[in-house]
């Protein structure tokens, strides 16, 4: 769970597959066992990193805002406080904070600071606008395992959903693919900003994540092409797969120690889809799973234990109520709507309290969107749930209710280490508020990622544009 | 166990508030009729009906008093648009009466036969404070839908308020496709269908060798509309279209129209005011889901009432429609983010919708006549964080309870070793 230690591992490779770009050539120049001089072949591997992030932080500022409510995303409450953002991290949080010289000073009184909101849910580039048949990038409906597929190569930079995000104070998104299949592909995590390219979004470092999907949405797509026709056929389709990803991971770990004692083994054959399920089961690649009723989730747990891999999250788990004391022991989080219900079978047992439930049981719960429309307004969701929570005699505070919106989300990202929180040293991903968040006429008034002012509500002139909109009917309009 | 006894209390209250009076004392009453927001409200109920509305009125005996001190009190809410009563579990568990992609009739096609009052949908609807919704006709591969109605959504008889309050046309560019792909092809036959419905009307298609593309029931239901009787409802969305809609109500002034959806009709908001047609709208447009709506925008209720045009806001456009339709507070509540008045705001989901489809001689505001449908807020209503507190329909007090709330009472603080849950309502 430590970000770092992931990260590294994670650049380092699928584990075993990769030793020889992280460390020394094992056994790179020994002899062959026949005493000969024949060279052995280099070793083969994997590059773990073949589109790597060329993201780098726009200019900034060192701003100081003083006078606000800060709510620092780990629990915390300041009243009256100040957040002083330096070279792109947050260099000191506090009741008071004198400016460094030169340093822009906001005044926040009346105000709020937050982190900015992270939604570990988003379909924004491989579901842009518009949303026309030419854009449906987000789910390769071909095959129940498309493992392979890596959603950043659908992602298109010009969404306009990207800027109506950020003014919804969402700085950090994963992108997810659909959930048509038991294998979805792998997510990317990006940065809220402009880029020409994915590349230029990608979040540096960030691990990536595997999509998931239980219950009705992979039997209504393959039912009637060649199945899982059930939810036991989902089931087996998961199991068989994470068996063919152990033989496929020891295949390699062969390969490796064959070439390491010096022989000249034949590498295995490529296959990218067992990559990915590799990078899984060695922990490199956090498992995102689209799961709705208490059931599928106990199932999953099982076979989690069966496969020994960690399911990072269940996503939508408008069950997870049910079974949040199952979920706090089994360490994985759920990443909920406040109040989606109804539009499926599997999601027929919705309540409202879904979110505060699984908070209350000591489970990690997120507030995620899984839309366009919804994810613009994040900070609502979580003020819904947390109102039904109290409602009920939960008792949490809007200060707890926002670790929902940003550590969480972080955490189930691998990415709590540099954002999620305003934490002395981490990414000053911040969002000013024109008041409480939790009231619905309340607007992100300054979003700032890596410390730099990404968009400010009050100056019309400086709103972002993208591609798409440039030239066209509401270009540059109040959104 | 709590709560299940305060559900259980309620409803035993609610049960015996039946033939009650009723008197709402000390509230923030928003009449939104001609007394405009009364402090220290009372409102007096009795026979389903609002009685009278006073500032610091007194209550006479034998009304049940439910206090409202520092509460904000309105008018029930209504949902201009969804399928409430129409689908249960709209994707894969069966009862989507609101759609047909098979049927051969169109305007004929009436939801009043396929309304269900027992849809779990209707009490999580209510307890969150709307008490009437437009039942509409979703998509039957027509150009004209059929014809939707408007609910109550209490315990009172009957359900169905008004049948055939509206008829439903598609002028997008979708439903052009679903027609041959041409917004032109669609106006020509929009045409058509309403010059054969008034031959109808006057007996011209009695000879049955003329010809005529609509089944006799279709020309038949469209004779209200081309006669000015029943309100027709165009969902367009970009502003050309707007503009043809404008063009029509010039060249047939006796339709009776009003725009659904219309994320572009900010453009038009003059056009739209000078012909009052009203446009029923989804705030939070504002993406261009399509090249129809590019200057999709959240500020286009603001923009649109600011010109006088008539809004009413609805859930029923969205991906969270009927299922959600208790998210209109917050749709209203973003609506005055964006720079809608509050009052107006209020006006949109209550006394608007009443007026567009003719519902406003029983429904709308809280004035003496009225049936009382009245909600006690537990602050402002648009609020993420408030919730109703009381809901009274048609006069009568609906208990806060539904599926939801049941299984919330179920599971809350449950024992992992109690396996007796299923035995406990």
């Amino acid at each position: 769970m430590i970000s770092r230690t992931v990260t590294t591992a994670f650049l380092c490779g699928l584990a075993v597959l990769v030793l020889a770009a992280c460390g020394e050539e094992p056994g790179g120049d020994k002899a062959g066992k026949d005493g000969s001089a024949k060279e052995q072949k280099p070793l083969v591997t994997v590059d773990p990193n073949p589109f790597p992030s060329t993201y780098v932080p726009l200019a900034s500022t060192t701003t100081l805002i003083e006078n606000a409510t800060i709510l620092d995303g780990i629990g915390g409450l300041i009243e009256n406080g100040s957040v002083l953002l330096q070279d792109g991290k947050v260099e000191a949080v506090g009741e008071a904070i004198s400016a460094p010289d030169g340093a822009r000073v906001i005044d926040g009184t009346g105000k709020w600071v937050t982190p900015g909101i992270i939604d570990n849910h988003s379909h924004l580039g491989v579901y842009p606008a518009p949303n026309v048949g030419a854009h449906q990038e987000g789910n390769e409906m071909t095959a129940a395992n498309t493992a392979q597929v890596w959603a950043e190569h659908s992602v298109w930079p010009q969404d306009p959903g990207f800027h109506r995000a950020l003014a919804g104070g969402v700085t950090t998104l994963q992108i997810l693919p659909g959930s048509a299949n038991l294998f979805g592909g792998r997510s990317v995590t990006v940065k809220n900003v402009p880029g020409r390219t994915i590349q230029e979004m990608k979040f540096p470092g960030a691990p990536y994540g595997l999509k998931m999907a239980c219950g009705e949405n992979p039997k209504r797509v393959y039912g009637e092409k060649g199945g899982p026709a059930t939810r036991m056929g989902n089931v087996a389709g998961y199991r068989q797969a994470w068996a063919d990803a152990q033989a496929y991971k020891q295949s390699w770990e062969e390969y490796a120690s064959q070439h390491e004692k010096g022989e000249d083994p034949k590498p295995p054959k490529r296959d990218l889809k067992m990559d990915t399920l590799v990078g899984a089961l060695a922990g490199d690649i956090l498992v995102h799973m689209h799961c709705y009723r208490s059931d599928d989730m106990a199932t999953m747990l099982d076979v989690m234990k069966e496969f020994d891999y960690k399911i990072g999250t269940f996503h939508h788990a408008v069950e997870s109520y049910k079974i949040a004391d199952q979920l706090a022991e089994a360490d994985v989080c759920s990443a909920m709507w406040a109040d989606w219900w109804g539009f499926k079978m599997e999601a027929y047992d919705g309540i409202r309290e879904n979110i505060p439930f699984v908070h209350a049981a000591g489970a990690c719960a997120i507030v995620h969107s899984d839309s366009s429309i919804g994810g613009q307004r994040l900070n609502q969701e979580a003020a819904k749930a947390l109102f039904d929570g109290n409602a009920v005699g939960l008792g949490i505070s809007k200060a707890e209710a926002w670790t929902w919106l940003s550590y969480n989300p972080a955490r189930s990202m691998g990415v709590e280490e540099e954002t999620g929180s305003l934490e002395v040293g981490k990414a000053a991903d911040v969002v000013l508020w024109d008041g409480d968040p939790f009231s619905v006429y309340t607007r992100a008034e300054k979003v700032f990622i890596d410390g730099a002012q990404l968009y400010d509500r009050l100056d019309p002139e400086g709103w972002p544009i993208s591609d798409f909109e440039l030239g066209q009917v509401g270009e540059g309009d109040d959104k | 166990m709590k709560h299940a006894l305060v559900s259980l209390t309620f409803l035993l209250v609610s049960h015996m508030a039946h033939a009650d009076q009723i008197a709402v004392v000390g509230g923030t009453v928003h009449t939104l009729g001609a007394d405009g927001v009364i402090e220290n409200g009372v409102v007096l109920i009795s026979d389903g009906k609002v009685e009278s509305v006073t500032a610091d009125g007194t209550v006479p005996d034998g009304y049940r008093v439910i206090e409202a001190d520092g509460k904000v009190v309105t008018p029930g809410l209504m949902d201009a648009w969804s399928q409430l009563g129409l689908e249960e579990v709209e994707l894969s568990g069966g009862i989507n009466d609101a759609s047909t992609s098979e049927s051969d009739f169109g305007p004929s096609i009436d939801v009043s036969y396929a309304l269900n009052p027992d849809s779990s949908i209707i009490p999580v609807t209510r307890i969150e404070g709307v008490t009437r919704a437009v039942a509409a006709p979703l998509r039957t591969d027509q150009l004209f839908a059929g014809q939707g109605a408007v609910i109550q959504l209490g315990n009172t008889e009957p359900f169905l308020v008004k049948p055939r309050a509206f008829m439903f046309a598609e002028m997008h560019e979708f439903a052009g496709w679903s027609l041959g792909g041409s917004r032109a092809a669609l106006w020509a036959r929009f045409e058509n269908d309403l010059r054969e419905a008034r031959r109808t009307a006057a007996g011209r298609f009695a000879a049955s060798h003329v010809e005529h593309f609509l089944p006799l029931v279709d020309r038949e239901a469209l004779g209200p509309v081309v006669a000015g009787d029943m309100l027709l409802i165009i969902r367009v969305n970009r502003l050309a279209d707007i503009r043809q809609v404008i063009a029509l109500s010039e060249r047939e002034p006796e339709l009776r129209l009003a725009i659904l959806d219309g994320r572009e009709a900010w453009r038009a908001a003059e056009a739209l005011a000078e012909a009052d047609i009203p446009v029923i709208l989804y705030p939070f447009t504002n993406l261009p889901g399509s090249f129809d709506s590019l200057g999709a925008t959240q500020a286009n209720a603001a923009r649109l009432h600011e010109a006088g045009v008539r809004i009413a806001i609805t859930t029923g456009l969205s991906s969270e429609s009927t299922r959600n339709a208790r998210l209109i507070t917050q749709l209203a509540g973003n609506a005055v983010a964006n720079g809608l008045p509050w009052e107006a705001a209020l006006a949109a989901v209550t006394s608007v919708p009443a007026t567009i489809f003719g519902v406003d001689d029983r429904y709308g505001t809280l004035e003496p006549g009225k049936e009382a449908d009245l909600v006690i807020w537990s602050g402002d209503p648009f609020e993420v964080m408030s919730a109703p507190e009381h809901v009274i329909i048609q006069g009568q007090g609906v208990p806060l309870v539904s599926r939801q709330t049941k299984l919330r009472d179920r599971y809350l603080g449950l024992d992992p070793d109690n396996r007796t849950f299923h035995y406990k309502r």
